[in-house]
């Protein structure tokens, strides 16, 4: 026991401070919320502005195609495919004559072509405004219109759940949130630190220090040294992470104007109203305290309390597998790779069941995903976020988490014998056959 | 006799061969012990099993009066494999440390330890270097220090020369000679046949599993010595056909010969001085490990052994 502890410190130290670790450590929110930012800013300014001439025979939807800051359209005269473009022009729109209830094609013609969503855009504006035409003909004023259209803003719909006498608010786009990013970030530190753990039994391998070592140890301890010395690091990554979002949410709110924070402060107390008479809260402040209150309809202990008991369950699930491939490669990397694809092949299905379940998370299919150890971290984080006992029952839970340790503690047996082989074995290739007999044969 | 390890009917089955076919031998405390044999006879399978990484499929160890204990007695072994490997990116010292430790060294004492053997070997500049950056000499003797660290009783060595220079490679067989004459007991393996001679009290032979040969290296010179001697004359003479010997070679001053069935060597040396030879020496010819261990190992296909089944 003592030997497996100084195991696991040094493959703990030897990774924290290494240069690498820290750098990814800070760096990575940075870079996570720079890419964020990024691709909004890219997807605000990439756009292109469209100038469209409309040909239009009936002159007949000219009053209802309305403008919008990415396209303009304009209804000139002595305008064809020929010459639009040089009238500075990008598109030209040719419009049918109209018939009632007939579909017919309008056709748009550029030089450059054009998106599928702009593209889209521009069949709806044609299709609301031949709807608005079409109901100012039957007699509709145009200012009755505007406030129909407006009303479609008018609910807002609140969900709750209830819970025996009590009911709490609910909030499915929240919860699918949580489900999706924890399901991704278990999905990839599966994959960062089991490959890491099987770098790792790699590295002792080819350079045959394991042998110096397995005098002194077991090859058990080895391989159980490794895997939670790895484990604790990924550990100390996400605690770090947390604590580093915390703090730089707080320093962000820091910044706030002051009066902007005291009418939050004042909106949390009196829970989301505000006193008559006393100032109006800004748009801001509403704002900052709607995403705080949404973020605190979540159940926040059990999605962390499952997100750890996950992450440590999946992890030395899928680790053992993962130490095994890296005991029987050779000198050559690439051996790897094919015998790693039957390990990788369920955690990118499991994956893709994720995305389904946090949609969808009571189907059959997201039951015994969440059950079946292989998926259950990813898709069983995926349905708490939707609430217990209300989207998963304790019993699911129970049962998920119990064959979720009945099964690393197979995979580590299993490991553990394929790798007190594997590990002294050079120079011959092997096969998932011949790793399967050295489990299973009985010496 | 007093042995330190004792092996008797020691056995392992691979699928396709007798990696070790059951084997016996004694090995005496304090004693420098060969292992030798050509490549894949089962030495390094025959090493793992003493050194506790693999388990015997029959047979037993005594180790120490007692039956080896795997767990218990790896602080009694020091073992450094033929292909020896260190972690290449931690410092000198603190790999030293971390493998000390496992071996069962409390820190302070693995620290104080570690401080001799680089103070000896001259090698303290070396503690916050990596092992990277270091020559395979330079990792070698490294590795023989960490070996040897915890005070074994019984120091294992696959080819602890290979790679050294002659400087580096006297600096450990004095190491080797040292540590005998405190105690420990040496196994040395190897096929570098003029090293066994040199540094051996005690050497076995293995080939295709299982034992060839077991004695003292004069003992087995003697076994396989072929009635030869070297004789020396003054100046370069003829030498008749006769019945007491053969002439084996004759260049220059110097005759071999090989005496005939029947005779004895004086009967040599009474023929020559009859013929009135000067002889300035006469000495007996002794086989060299090399030519009894080729001898014994040729024609017996070694090398198609991966081939060989076995029925059990």
């Amino acid at each position: 026991m003592n030997k497996i502890w100084l195991i696991i410190q040094r493959e703990y130290s030897s990774r924290v401070k290494n240069k690498r670790f820290l750098i990814l450590t800070f760096l990575m929110p940075l870079l996570i919320v720079g890419l964020i930012a990024a691709s909004a800013y890219l997807s605000i300014s990439g756009v292109e502005h469209r100038n469209i001439a409309v040909v239009d025979p009936n002159g007949f939807i000219k009053n209802s195609l309305k403008n919008t800051n990415q396209i303009s359209f304009s209804f000139p005269n002595n305008i064809d495919t020929n010459n639009y473009t040089q009238k500075g022009y990008t598109d030209i729109l040719i419009l049918p004559s109209f018939e009632k209830n007939k579909k017919a094609d309008y056709i748009l013609r550029s030089k450059k072509s054009m998106g599928l969503m702009l593209q889209e855009s521009i069949s709806n504006k044609i299709n609301s405004a031949i709807e608005d035409q079409m109901l100012q003909d039957a007699g509709i004023k145009q200012s009755i219109l505007d406030s129909i259209h407006s009303a479609s803003q008018f609910a807002e719909l609140k969900a709750y759940e209830d819970k025996g006498k009590s009911s709490k608010e609910s909030n499915a786009g929240l919860a699918m949130g949580i489900g999706y990013a924890s399901g991704l970030l278990i999905y990839m530190t599966m994959f960062i630190y089991g490959a890491m753990v099987m770098r790792g039994v790699m590295e002792e391998k080819t350079n045959r220090i394991a042998e110096v070592i397995i005098s002194s140890v077991k090859p058990f301890e080895l391989m159980m040294g490794k895997i939670i010395g790895i484990g604790a690091v990924g550990l100390t990554q996400f605690l770090l992470w947390i604590v580093l979002i915390i703090s730089l949410t707080s320093v962000a709110m820091g910044f706030l104007p002051s009066d902007i924070q005291h009418q939050v402060t004042t909106l949390q107390q009196s829970n989301g109203q505000m006193a008559g008479g006393m100032m109006q809260a800004s748009e801001s402040a509403v704002k900052i305290y709607n995403i705080q209150h949404t973020i605190n309809t979540a159940n926040w202990p059990l999605i962390i309390g499952c997100f750890i008991f996950y992450f440590i369950g999946g992890y030395l699930f899928y680790a053992a597998l993962f130490a095994a491939v890296g005991s029987t490669v050779n000198e050559d990397p690439q051996d790897a790779q094919s015998l790693m694809f039957p390990i990788t092949m369920p955690l990118i299905f499991s994956y893709i069941i994720t995305n389904m379940v946090t949609q969808n998370p009571n189907t059959p299919i997201a039951f015994w995903a969440s059950i079946i150890p292989f998926s259950s971290p990813m898709v069983m984080m995926a349905r708490v976020a939707y609430g217990v006992p209300s989207a998963v029952s304790y019993w699911e839970l129970a049962l998920s988490m119990i064959t979720l340790i009945a099964g690393f503690i197979f995979t580590t047996w299993l490991s553990g014998r394929i790798y007190r082989t594997g590990i002294l074995l050079y120079g011959k290739k092997v096969t998932w056959k011949i790793m399967f007999k050295w489990a299973f044969k009985n010496s | 006799m007093d042995a330190l390890l004792s092996l008797s009917n020691l056995k392992k089955y691979y699928a396709t061969q007798k990696a070790v076919d059951d084997i016996s031998f004694d090995i005496k405390r304090g004693s420098i012990f060969g292992l030798l044999g050509p490549n894949g006879a089962g030495k390094t399978t025959l090493l793992r099993m003493i050194t506790g990484i693999f388990y015997p499929d029959g047979g037993s160890i005594i180790l120490d009066g007692q039956p080896f204990n795997p767990i218990e007695d790896i602080q009694k072994i020091g073992y450094m494999p033929e292909e020896r490997g260190l972690y290449k990116k931690m410092k000198i010292g603190e790999q030293a440390l971390y493998l000390a430790q496992l071996k069962g060294l409390s820190k302070a004492e693995a620290t104080e330890k570690i401080k001799y053997w680089f103070k000896k070997f001259e090698m303290e500049t070396w503690w916050n270097k990596k092992v990277e950056d270091l020559s395979k000499g330079m990792s070698q003797k490294l590795q023989f220090v960490i070996t040897v660290l915890h005070e074994p009783k019984l120091i294992i060595l696959d080819e602890p020369f290979s790679g050294l220079d002659p400087l580096n490679a006297n600096l450990i067989k004095e190491e080797i000679y040292n540590l005998a004459k405190k105690g420990a007991t040496i196994i040395f393996s190897t096929h570098r046949m003029e090293q066994v001679e040199e540094i051996c009290d005690h050497i076995v032979l293995m080939n295709l599993g299982k034992k060839i040969l077991d004695g003292s290296v004069t003992d087995i010179k003697q076994q396989f010595k072929e009635n030869s001697f070297v004789i020396q004359t003054d100046q370069s003479v003829g030498i008749k056909e006769n019945a007491i010997f053969n002439t084996m070679s004759h260049i220059e001053n110097k005759i071999i010969v090989k005496i005939n069935p029947g005779y004895q060597s004086n009967d040599v040396l009474k023929y020559l001085l009859q013929e009135n030879i000067n002889i300035v020496s006469y000495n007996e010819l002794l086989p060299s490990l090399n030519d009894i261990f080729i001898h014994l190992v040729e024609n017996t296909h070694a090398t198609a052994r991966a081939f060989q089944n076995v029925q059990n």
